[in-house]
């Protein structure tokens, strides 16, 4: 069945990625399954003249149930409706929602029902006087419920698509035609979530904490449910967590500073107060390791469902390992703890390349997920890189569903992407990343020296160096300022 | 720390072979009652070293487990909710983790386990 899945416009390449998470979870996959083809996608429709960065979409799911499921748990959907009617103009929208025959139209009519019809709008404002009139408008259409504005049994929205004002366009380029949709509510997104959880509010942060309404979407993309169990290797004070156990997910983490995840900033204020004071489970486990040389026994595998994480990428904060800082900078030789000191010793960390660090965390969860877990985690791409195709990182066992970008600065995006575990971790795969391990290790400064995002992100740019740097700039195509992708 | 995290957990100093299971200095235990999620625990015992769980167990005071399990046992509630008390509300709060093969101690403080190796033993 078809609805209209109306989004907020805000974090255009994670709506569909999310929704179509979501339908996984509740199951709209179901019947491809046994069909032995896995799909990961939904079909999508634009309405007539949108833009592909519309907040407005069409949506095919095979149950108002899912639907509702589905948009109940999103962060991004404000709503998703079974449309009764849509047109270029109030007549048109008229002879189509008298011309709808869908089987939720009937029980919403009977007497004893209670409705609510309400105005949105997207692209201009419109006065509550004017709703009003709008909402009488519908006086064609035989309700015999009652109208209860409080909780009602059945809710209908009337959305207007009008953003072809004078420059006021919502960053969008302008529809070309106006457009109304009228329709019943299937569910909608629980957007209380967010203040609860926001940032500002929570008692133990670190720099580069996850914001409340991104982990939310990872922990959607991630599948975080009651029974599962989610892991961050690079947990911090723990952000993402949060968001996988508030879905009830059973949560696990490590870090390489001890500061963080044993101490905080004292008992009230560190990883684990942090669940508490959203009355949250705690963690199953929080412990300090290393990624680069996790601590997990020979012959444990398959025990994540799910593996979330925003790692290191050195722009804002740069990743670790164990190894020593001087031996790993090659200057000195191996370093050897006296063995009076052993104890208490505070062994010195090295810096560790983005590229490493994304070769460790694949080769991690290619072990350690259950097959159809997924690993869901940030990846940093340089925006000024001409090349139209992007280069995630690629493993034999994962197969990528989906990539949503957010741009940081004019020169530098994050990409999330979501990574299913579509085959069985081998001998053979597992004696490649030692390999690559080995070759990492002995090839230690080439690898910093070539994956140094930082350098790109900060260097000053060629256009401010040159002399002719008034002429090029007018050659240059100045970057749009609007977010979307498409713009 | 449980000792599901201990299950899991091994030492990975460079040229140990048998790193696992850690042995448990304890010095002090505490008990957190959690809810019990009988299929969470299911499917967990699958991936249990269960002779690693037991001993750990005894170091940290509880000898409530039976020495062999199979599969039956998981359908008596009994038996469930002792694996449930020893895999999940068990904690070590202050103690180490002593790696079977050259006693080196990985302290566990603040109940979280420090992993990270010295220099010479990556």
């Amino acid at each position: 069945m078809w609805y209209l899945c109306a989004f907020f416009h805000r974090l255009l390449d994670y709506r569909k990625p999310e929704v179509e998470s979501l339908a996984h979870l509740f199951g709209a996959f179901h019947d491809e399954y046994q069909n032995g083809d896995v799909s990961y996608h939904l079909q999508w429709n634009l309405p007539l003249h949108h833009h592909p960065d519309s907040p407005f979409h069409f949506v095919n799911l095979p149950s108002e149930q899912i639907a509702r499921n589905i948009a109940s748990r999103s962060i991004l959907v404000k709503g998703m409706y079974e449309l009764w009617g849509e047109g270029g103009s109030y007549e048109e929208l008229r002879d189509s929602v008298l011309s709808f025959v869908g089987e939720g139209k009937l029980p919403c009519l009977e007497s004893g029902s209670t409705f609510r019809i309400t105005v949105d709008s997207f692209g201009k404002a419109i006065s509550l006087k004017e709703q009003m009139e709008l909402i009488q408008g519908f006086s064609y259409i035989p309700f015999k419920g009652q109208v209860k504005l409080k909780d009602p049994d059945h809710n209908f929205c009337l959305i207007v698509v009008d953003n072809n004002n004078d420059g006021a366009n919502n960053g969008l380029p302008p529809v070309v035609q106006k457009r109304l949709f009228f329709g019943r509510e299937v569910g909608a997104a629980d957007r209380k979530l967010l203040p609860t959880y926001q940032l500002k509010s929570r008692t133990y942060l670190g720099p580069t904490a996850m914001d409340a309404e991104m982990a939310f979407l990872m922990a959607n993309q991630a599948l975080a449910t009651p029974g599962k169990l989610v892991y961050d290797p690079f947990v911090g004070t723990g952000s993402i967590l949060v968001a996988a156990a508030h879905f009830g997910a059973m949560t696990m983490g490590a870090d390489i500073d001890i500061r963080v995840v044993r101490d905080g900033r004292g008992p009230d204020c560190n990883v684990w107060s942090n669940f508490k004071q959203y009355g949250l489970p705690m963690p199953v486990a929080l412990l300090r390791a290393d990624n680069n040389l996790p601590p997990w026994r020979p012959g444990l595998k398959e025990v994540f469902d799910a593996i979330i994480c925003d790692p290191p990428y050195g722009v804002r904060a740069g990743g670790r390992k164990s190894g020593g800082r001087k031996l790993l900078k090659g200057t000195v030789a191996p370093y050897v703890v006296p063995d009076d000191k052993r104890n208490g010793h505070i062994p010195s960390t090295g810096a560790y390349c983005l590229v490493e660090c994304v070769h460790d965390l694949l080769d991690l969860a290619a072990r350690m997920l259950i097959m159809g877990g997924r690993l869901v985690f940030f990846y940093p791409v340089l925006r000024e890189d001409d090349s139209s195709e992007n280069h995630f990182p690629e493993h034999p066992c994962f197969k990528l569903i989906c990539s949503s970008e957010q741009i940081l600065s004019s020169r530098y995006s994050r990409v999330l992407l979501t990574m299913v575990k579509t085959g069985p971790y081998t001998e053979e795969i597992a004696e490649a990343a030692r390999v690559k391990h080995m070759e990492f290790k002995e090839n230690h400064l080439k690898w910093l020296e070539d994956g140094n995002l930082h350098s790109a992100v900060f260097s000053p740019s060629n256009a401010q160096l040159t002399e002719e740097a008034g002429d090029s700039k007018f050659l240059k195509d100045p970057r749009p300022k609007y977010r979307g992708k498409y713009v | 720390m449980r000792l599901l995290t201990h299950n899991m957990l091994s030492s990975n100093i460079k040229g140990v072979i048998n790193g696992f299971p850690l042995r448990i200095e304890a010095v002090k235990v505490e008990e957190k009652t959690v809810e019990m999620n009988a299929d969470l625990l299911k499917n967990m015992f699958q991936k249990i070293e269960w002779k690693a769980l037991i001993e750990a167990s005894r170091a940290m005071g509880y000898t409530g487990l039976p020495e062999e399990s199979d599969f039956s046992l998981l359908e008596s509630d009994e038996f469930l909710s002792r694996f449930h008390h020893a895999l999940l509300e068990l904690h070590l709060e202050e103690g180490a983790l002593v790696c079977p093969e050259s006693g080196r101690r990985f302290p566990v403080s603040k109940g979280i386990p420090n992993m990270l190796l010295h220099e010479d033993e990556v």
